[in-house]
């Protein structure tokens, strides 16, 4: 596209009344030659008019000096085909000025200080405007709009029925022979409705006839996914019968130096006999997205000895007293145990969740149910029914043959043929003994991904999720706002491979997740983003005539959406990328950018910066901060007002990821005097929405410190901090005394070279 | 008014909190058109008050953040604050609904520039802060506030607040003629995601919120510990400012109570968890005291609990208080009795936070149309007729489980453009 610019400066909310705008206009005018006018306030239907009739003129390309990008947006939307870009002259300029202490006067170049901020704000601005190009969404040529789900349990059927509903062609897998899942096994259900007292219908019979009688959905039965090879849209499925091996199983990853120690023979190849994951199955199924419904397992609880589970006869789990249940009549006298620790520990048997409290509350039931004078007794530590579960729980109470208390089971022992129950703590205010004819151990639900990768996509980057040991093996989401939000782009889970759930919870979060398929089915097909840069048409364009196959963009990608093609060079896979730009901040090559996010397009924003010589009160330091974050905190910092020191420049950026450390090296070889990164906290409870960016950023800036080392320059000229959205206090101070720090140091040695 | 974009399709989705904003995004995403409203002036419902999310202790702002910026990239999404539905006519897949914009007296205009809360003369409590500090009668809800407008309580301005607040603004914002506006929309379905309230803890006699400076609820915990909050983050007891030595935690204050709240909240207990990080990290020596009934922190909150039980400042007591009694020195004392040993326990401490629960808004205020709820005032789909509940509106839950039943809520909510 042709472009034709104009710049504008607003003078509203203190702009003009801070800063000379004549003078800012002579620098956008002369030094980045593009046209510049002053309006009053441009948010105003005036100002607004100013701008679109000189877009009606043949101006595609704006540059804004005025508010936060964040703010005013619906203002100064002048629709697809034209280009805003902003710079923040409010928020991070004239509300960031450092004031004086009471009672002292202002630096007597105060005012030249901020005039020089906002012209390399401007400077910035008018660079990027002329470096951004519109961006042309990458379509698939051949898109399939079906959704496969995995696993036909209450969570698959309820996924599939609910995608169908809506118009969606559905391919359901099951592994079984039968539909169902574990639910077919279920005598009775808990309740889902006022007044949240009785047990209901098990549901999942009427599930299996909607499902086999609906037109939209197929069925696979007795198959199991070999593996998921491609990318959402175009997802090749490979088919196998269940239990059994294949060629096309998906490959356990190896990495680079496993794979030396394999060609040199001194190890074994795990993928002895498979394909490659680079390879293609002619014979695979095609489909645009996947959910993930393959459940789970019940726990083996015979680890607990002092239970007796697998020692003594009629210690059962709660899945095996629920078949003797759902067979016929249960025995009168139960004691349902659920927590194994003892006196020393209070927790529930693991993977438990809140279910096996209902579980338990429900077969206390069969037992009064089925005998007229049956007696349950549930031991609990702590009796787990949240919200309405606890009318069910109050129900239970008023069962005469129903007694529950918290208790620290101590033993399970046997006697003439009777079980004994032996427990402290109680409620009762002694220790009790319980002659039972049966035991019920709250065995928890072990989700299907703890043993093994269940997904088996054919991915560079393995064969799993990422992050399962975070989650205990489960297939969840790290993210609290964002439950769906897993590692590999267009695969949704719900149900129990999530985590325990109960049939109400499972059919909410799998309607849920075939929400997620069909969006994520939708965006692909319009060429753009899923979340969290939902909507955004760009993706990462690859210069490969340059690349040296050194792999890290295909490491580094949290996503997992870099594969290598046949000769190993990176085989991007634009539907799976997420668009954070960690690849871009990885290649040391410098040859990945986006339409408007780009090495040279930033770079040259650091130079655009106007480093000045020989003056200490005007070092420079660039500050690469993250836009999800750390950048509304310096909005809110300046709302706050905040100051900031006068030598900080700001850059925006997709995730610290992206930040490429030729940046780094571009700022300093320039002659400014530090660089930093601030972004998002990582670890375990890492807020990075795009996952590993700030955490791969802060390693990379560790390495740029022994080169700036080796290179004469101090090393903490380089910092990458952690920050919070909320930390817009706490900012300032962590900036400035950066600052400080650089100003003991003196000058870049090298400004001026 | 009438609608122009609205078509038979759309989803009018009412509550712009975490799950309003969910269901919305979520179905805007898939290409549908989204009517999103909000009765209060900005965007972010409760979720916006609290200081931290259990179990990774992140600012819930961060994730309001991005919502916030998915709905400003999103043409499909129309975002009405200051709004209620006035009436539903019509029937299912044809609903025309009439919304009622109260009156903001801040116009488009509004650049946010702040001025008329700096130049306006007259406070009033802050309802974001639960009234524990004020705010200029012009004021913005909040530094997040999203929209970034500024609103006037009209009511509270005195007649030289009226000038000062008029002169202050240079962009002709200020419009204090302004009338309650109506506008009418068609839509296919309607999303209710109208969330809940804290749990009036006034009704619960032998706690005795409101005698004492030293009894404040969970809620307001939450604002104290925010970095906006009204004392910038610090903990302290409301009223004298003294620092805390001690705190006790009173669970299932209403929930699980036939006489307030039948069922069981299902976050209170995380939540004190959750608090208990906050009094630590400011307290290292503080004596915290928490008395339950049951600890419900099920499956992977679990960690979480044993994390903050293996505080040896901190005492569990298995126990439902039976009073709470004022001291002279400022403090109270807790007293309760331990259902495992029998033994009675009067504690005394600087500040007890009551750990009150869920109720849903329609249960404290009316529906505007004749909806399907239960006995506390929760939502029942009517999924037929293109009814949907979502969030706390249908059940009490945390945020994960919100978030996952609005999303389930958006689908539920096209299904009725296909039939």
């Amino acid at each position: 596209m042709s472009k034709k610019y104009c710049a504008y400066l607003c003078s509203g909310c203190g702009i003009g009344d801070t800063l000379d705008l004549d003078e800012l206009n002579g620098v956008v005018a002369k030094e980045m030659s593009m046209e510049c006018k002053v309006q009053a306030n441009l948010c105003s239907k005036e100002g607004r008019s100013l701008i679109q009739n000189d877009i009606d003129n043949g101006v595609n390309t704006v540059v804004l000096g005025a508010c936060s990008p964040r703010v005013m947006t619906t203002e100064f939307d002048f629709g697809e085909g034209v280009i805003v870009v902003r710079a923040n002259l409010r928020e991070q300029v004239i509300w960031s000025e450092v004031k004086p202490a009471e009672g002292k006067e202002p630096h007597k170049e105060a005012a030249a200080f901020l005039q020089e901020t906002a012209s390399d704000y401007m400077r910035m601005a008018c660079t990027r405007a002329k470096k951004t190009e519109l961006p042309e969404p990458y379509k698939l040529e051949n898109m399939s709009k079906t959704i496969m789900v995995m696993g036909a349990g209450i969570a698959g059927l309820t996924a599939a029925t609910e995608a169908s509903a809506a118009g969606y062609k559905v391919l359901l897998v099951e592994k079984e022979q039968t539909l169902g899942g574990k639910a077919v096994g279920w005598r009775k259900s808990f309740p889902t409705k006022a007044p949240w007292t009785d047990l209901e219908e098990n549901p999942v019979q009427a599930l299996i006839s909607k499902a086999t009688s609906d037109s939209n959905i197929s069925i696979k039965t007795g198959v199991e996914v070999a593996r998921i090879g491609g990318a959402p849209g175009n997802f090749a499925v490979s088919f196998k019968p269940a239990g059994s091996k294949n060629e096309w199983d998906a490959p356990a990853k190896v990495g680079v130096d496993e794979q030396e120690l394999i060609d040199k023979g001194q190890k074994e190849d795990p993928n002895a006999g498979l394909r490659k994951y680079t390879e293609v199955d002619p014979e695979a199924t095609i489909v645009g997205s996947v959910v993930l419904a393959t459940g789970w397992k019940p726990a083996d609880v015979s680890q607990y000895e002092h239970l007796g589970y697998g020692v003594l006869k009629n210690v059962v789990t709660n899945v095996e007293f629920e078949a003797l249940a759902k067979a016929g009549k249960v025995p009168a006298n139960v004691a349902f145990i659920q927590s194994p620790g003892g006196t020393t520990d209070d927790k529930d048997f693991p993977y438990c969740n809140s279910v096996t409290s209902m579980v338990a509350l429900k077969q206390a039931q069969y037992v009064c149910g089925d005998n007229p004078d049956g007696k349950a007794y549930i031991l609990y530590q702590h009796m787990r029914t949240p919200g309405h579960m606890e009318l069910f729980y109050k129900q239970a109470q008023q069962n005469t043959g129903i007694f529950m208390t918290k208790a620290s089971v101590t033993q399970v022992g046997d006697k003439g043929g009777k079980l004994v129950v032996s427990a402290e703590d109680t409620l009762l205010g002694e220790n009790v003994e319980l002659e039972v004819d049966m035991v019920v151990l709250a065995a928890g639900m072990e989700p299907t991904t703890l043993h093994e990768s269940t997904i088996n996509l054919a991915y560079r980057q393995g064969p799993a999720f990422s992050d399962l040991e975070l989650f205990d093996g489960y297939a969840d989401s790290h993210f609290i706002c964002f439950p769906y939000e897993t590692r590999r782009t267009g695969v949704y889970t719900c149900g129990g491979v999530r985590k325990a759930e109960t049939i109400d919870e499972t059919v909410d979060d799998a309607t849920g997740a075939a929400l997620k398929a069909i969006q994520c089915l939708e965006s692909t097909d319009r060429g753009v983003s899923v979340h969290p840069r939902s909507g955004d048409a760009t993706y990462p364009e690859f210069f490969m005539q340059r690349c040296t196959q050194c792999k890290r963009c295909t490491e580094e990608c949290p996503f997992g959406a870099l594969d290598d093609d046949a000769k190993g060079t990176p085989l991007p896979n634009p539907t799976r990328c997420r668009r954070c730009g960690t690849c871009m901040g990885a290649c040391p090559e410098r040859i990945i950018g986006f339409k408007d996010y780009n090495i040279d397009l930033i770079g040259s924003m650091v130079k655009a910066i106007e480093v000045p010589e020989d003056d200490e009160d005007r070092l420079r330091i660039v500050v690469f901060v993250c836009e999800n974050d750390a950048y509304p905190a310096l909005d809110m910092s300046g709302m706050k007002r905040n100051g900031i020191n006068h030598m900080i420049r700001f850059i925006p950026v997709r995730c610290l990821g992206s930040v490429n450390m030729a940046w780094i090296r571009d700022a300093l070889s320039a002659g400014m005097d530090g660089a930093m990164l601030l972004g998002c906290t990582y670890g375990d409870n890492y807020q990075c929405h795009f996952v590993k960016g700030s955490e791969i950023a802060n390693k990379r800036m560790e390495n740029i410190g022994d080169t700036l080392s080796s290179l004469g320059l101090e090393s903490e000229r380089c910092a990458a901090e952690q920050v919070a959205i909320t930390d817009y206090d706490k900012i300032p101070q962590i900036l400035n005394d950066f600052v400080d720090r650089i100003v003991e140091m003196g000058p870049n040695p090298f400004k001026g070279f | 008014m009438t609608d122009e974009q609205g078509t038979n399709g759309a989803i009018l989705v009412v509550g712009g909190g975490i799950s309003g904003l969910t269901a919305a995004l979520e179905a805007a995403e898939v290409g549908k058109d989204v009517i999103l409203i909000e009765k209060g002036p900005s965007f972010g419902g409760r979720v916006a008050q609290l200081n931290q999310y259990f179990p990774k202790l992140c600012p819930p702002s961060c994730g309001l953040e991005i919502n916030f910026k998915r709905i400003k990239a999103n043409r499909r999404i129309r975002t009405y604050t200051m709004t209620t539905v006035k009436s539903v006519a019509g029937g299912p897949g044809n609903y025309e609904v009439t919304l009622e914009i109260a009156p903001r007296y801040v116009n488009s205009n509004c650049t946010a520039c702040g001025e008329c809360a700096t130049a306006c003369p007259d406070e009033i409590p802050n309802e974001f802060n639960f009234g524990m500090d004020k705010c200029k009668a012009a004021y913005l809800p909040h530094e997040m506030a999203f929209p970034r407008r500024y609103i006037i309580n009209k009511a509270a301005l005195s007649s030289s607040g009226v000038d000062a607040v008029r002169a202050a603004c240079k962009y002709d914002a200020v419009d204090l003629e302004m009338k309650p506006e109506t506008v009418k929309v068609q839509v296919g379905a309607i999303v209710w995601a109208t969330g809940w309230a804290p749990y009036d803890a006034k009704k619960i006699d032998n706690l005795k919120f409101g005698t004492s400076n030293a009894i404040i609820t969970n809620m307001m915990m939450e604002r104290m510990a925010s970095p906006n909050g009204p004392t910038g983050g610090n903990i302290v007891r409301p009223g004298d400012g003294k620092a805390i030595d001690s705190v006790a935690f009173v669970q299932c204050a209403g929930s699980r109570d036939e006489n307030h709240l039948e069922y069981c909240s299902h976050i209170c207990c995380m939540a004190s968890f959750k608090q208990m990080s906050y009094v630590r990290a400011q307290y290292p020596e503080a004596k915290i005291y928490v008395f339950y009934i049951d600890l419900r922190t099920p499956g992977k909150y679990e960690k979480f609990r044993e994390e903050r039980m293996s505080d040896a400042n901190a005492l569990f007591i298995k126990g439902k208080v039976a009073q709470i009694n004022s001291e002279a020195d400022g403090g109270v004392t807790v007293v309760a009795e331990n259902a495992v040993t029998g033994d009675k326990i009067s504690q005394k401490v600087d500040l007890v936070v009551l750990a009150t629960g869920m109720q849903p808004e329609l249960a404290v205020q009316n529906a505007p149309m004749p909806l399907n709820m239960d006995n506390s005032g929760f939502v029942i789909s009517d999924t037929d007729k293109g009814i949907i509940a979502a969030g706390c509106a249908k059940k009490a839950a945390d945020v994960v489980t919100t978030t996952q039943s609005s999303t389930a809520a958006a689908l539920k909510a096209i299904q009725v453009s296909r039939r």
